[in-house]
């Protein structure tokens, strides 16, 4: 029996086998790779888990959230006030109500509750702006996060406004980052599979159509927001405990651009090239920083120009859209189950064979 | 000092009004025209302001009398303006909406960041000359001259522009590209001219805009095309992408919302001003998803 032209036992081992990969990587940087290079790796699961949530709402489903960031701002705030040490809240945030003052949750519920929120608010937000199209969403979306903006850096008796949050506890590892990296993934592909997933992409390439075959145009794109929220908060969990210190800037649109990069460079639509696009664009801008320093090529010697990296990515990111705006992988996605797949392999030289 | 009465208080609110109203319309304007012909959301619009600013103070530094450096400053900005639609724009004119939208953003990255590589992150002062920078006294009443000159600058562009829009070749070209490209272009409409000329004038009132907001600010920096930008779209939205008047109208029922807001919000909430002005956006696009002056259709093909 076959679902969605695969086997469910080659998916499944095809799974499996990339898990363990994966996290075969995971413990060889561990225990063979810098300091510097694991930070590298956290920094990039993360832009993974908010490059696959974006693309669920804007590559899958068209809906394209420019303010996606806002949400990221709201899962690092609400964790961050969670995981805070009681004495640290007391020093820095003496005028929380009394329940949240005196609360101290472990990373994982603070997460959660952090993806909850941000859920919550999609559902809120995105009820009155899903029906908009085109240019209309996306100016709603940055409305949005300035909105969030707004509220984080005037409510200081939660954030404290503008000033830098900091003293978040460093739980973020390789190991917390992986697990969610392969859990969002394994969501969104699993949503993006599903008959939901169908009504999405139909409602991507004409709503109209998709109104007129009884698709709920307006339901669908707000269960891709409202999951792609709650992805792209625990990102911004997963990143507050990383960093460990950080203000409401962090949080707006020069932010969100390398993000949006690496979701046009791997492709929209596609899930593993939001992987390619993450690691490509990743590397590409840490080997731009490094150059910022000052490039000696021998012959010639490339001063330090500083801020040079954002410049040469905008540059890049034109050039991507005017030669090839779908990206590395365009729709598709990459096809390990021919690999994994013993019988049909054989099934299909044999069929080759005979003819 | 006396206070003002209520018919002193409610003029001043309303030329303060007015006046930011003037300038947000002038750039929705910008705006506007070129989302009605390219279908291009032109985020980077509000660093065309910071070229200007920048522009006309590297002239007044370099000794040049204020009037041309103006001048300058609003050459620049048309000129960065229309390298934008060659270099950027042109190449991917037909694209979807989505990539248009994504390209202006990198070149607002781009230019920001230029920004700030040639002029430091920093502020820098921008001390206009004094008929720009004094005050009027009418008893307890203060009105300052920026606001005046920028009602009345607005008041004269926007005829200019009706008259163009309305009355000249060119203008009525523009419409009818923004009406339906493939038949322009039938109709021997040189639609490469349009959008050139639709991009420069834009550009243009982006510099005009510049010189009075940076008069009233008094500094500028590199990122100083954020904000501007941003509530320029907001107005543009309000009245309806795309439509002249839409912007115009949308522009000045931004600057009297915001003064509004500023006055009524209590005082624990003005900081959250702005939030609420986006606020009161998503309300409004619920009803009206196509602005106020858009169609009421449902949904656009």
């Amino acid at each position: 029996m076959e679902i969605n032209g695969k086997k469910p036992l080659s998916s499944l081992v095809t799974g499996l086998i990339l898990v363990a990969v994966f996290a075969l990587l995971l413990v060889a940087v561990n225990f063979g790779a810098s300091a510097y290079t694991q930070r590298i790796v956290i920094g990039l699961c993360i832009s993974i888990i908010l490059v696959v949530s974006l693309n669920l709402s804007s590559g899958f489903t068209g809906v394209f959230s420019l303010g996606h960031i806002g949400f990221m701002a709201i899962g690092a705030y609400t964790a961050a006030i969670l995981t805070l040490p009681l004495s640290t809240k007391l020093a820095y945030l003496p005028d929380l109500p009394a329940w949240l003052e005196n609360t101290q949750l472990s990373f994982l519920p603070a997460t959660i509750i952090g993806g909850v929120v941000a859920m919550l608010i999609a559902l809120l937000v995105g009820a009155s702006i899903m029906r908009l199209t085109g240019p209309y969403v996306s100016v709603a979306t940055m409305g949005f996060m300035v909105i969030v903006n707004v509220v984080l850096v005037n409510w200081d008796s939660m954030t404290r406004g503008a000033r830098t949050f900091s003293g978040v506890p460093p739980y973020t590892n390789l190991w917390w980052v992986g697990a969610w990296t392969v859990v969002t993934i394994y969501a969104i592909w699993r949503l993006a599979r599903s008959s939901f997933g169908r009504q999405m992409m139909a409602i991507r390439d004409n709503s109209i159509a998709a109104q007129s075959l009884g698709v709920n145009v307006v339901g669908m794109r707000l269960l891709a927001f409202c999951v792609s929220a709650f992805f792209t908060a625990v990102a911004g969990s997963l990143w507050a405990h990383f960093i460990q210190s950080f203000s409401p800037k962090a949080f707006l649109f020069a932010e969100a651009f390398s993000i949006i990069t690496m979701l046009i460079a791997g492709g929209m639509g596609s899930i593993s090239g939001s992987v390619i696009g993450a690691v490509g664009i990743t590397i590409l801008s840490e080997v731009l920083r490094n150059a910022e320093r000052g490039v000696n090529l021998g012959i010639v010697q490339i001063p330090p120009v500083y801020g040079a990296s954002q410049i040469l990515m905008a540059i890049i990111f034109i050039l991507l859209i005017i030669f090839r705006p779908e990206g590395i992988m365009g729709k598709r996605e990459l096809d390990f189950s021919h690999l994994f797949s013993f019988s049909l392999r054989r099934t299909k030289r044999k069929e080759a064979a005979s003819q | 000092m006396t206070s003002l009465t209520p018919i002193e208080f409610f003029i001043q609110q309303a030329i303060n009004a007015i006046s930011i109203g003037s300038l947000y319309a002038l750039m929705a304007i910008g705006l506007a025209m070129v989302y009605g012909i390219l279908r291009l959301i032109n985020f980077a619009h509000g660093d065309l302001i910071m070229v200007g600013s920048y522009a006309t103070l590297f002239l007044t530094i370099a000794g040049v009398p204020f009037w041309i450096a103006a001048v300058g400053g609003i050459a620049a900005s048309g000129l960065t303006g229309l390298l934008m639609e060659r270099v950027a724009y042109r190449p991917i004119r037909g694209a979807q909406d989505v990539a248009m939208l994504l390209t202006s953003f990198a070149v607002t990255i781009f230019l920001e960041n230029m920004g700030i590589l040639l002029f430091s992150p920093s502020s820098r002062p921008f001390n206009p000359p004094d008929f720009l920078n004094s005050a009027f006294n009418f008893g307890a009443l203060r009105v300052s001259s920026v606001d005046i000159i920028a009602i009345v600058v607005a008041g004269v562009l926007l005829v200019f522009l009706t008259f163009f829009i309305t009355r000249t070749d060119s203008g009525t070209s523009m419409r009818a590209v923004s009406q339906d490209l493939l038949a322009s272009r039938l109709m021997g409409i040189n639609i490469n001219r349009v959008f050139v000329s639709a991009f420069g004038i834009g550009s243009v009132l982006a510099g005009v805009v510049g010189i009075l907001w940076s008069s009233r600010v008094g500094k500028i920096d590199p990122l100083m095309g954020f904000y501007p930008v941003l509530k320029a779209f907001v107005a543009s939205v309000i009245g309806g992408l795309g439509s002249l008047p839409g912007a115009v109208l949308g522009g000045y029922l931004l600057g009297i919302l915001e003064i509004v807001l500023q006055g009524i919000l209590p005082a624990s909430l003005t900081p959250f001003r702005d939030a609420f002005v986006f606020g009161i956006l998503i309300v409004l696009l619920l009803f009206r998803p196509n602005g106020l002056l858009g169609s009421t259709e449902k949904e656009k093909f």
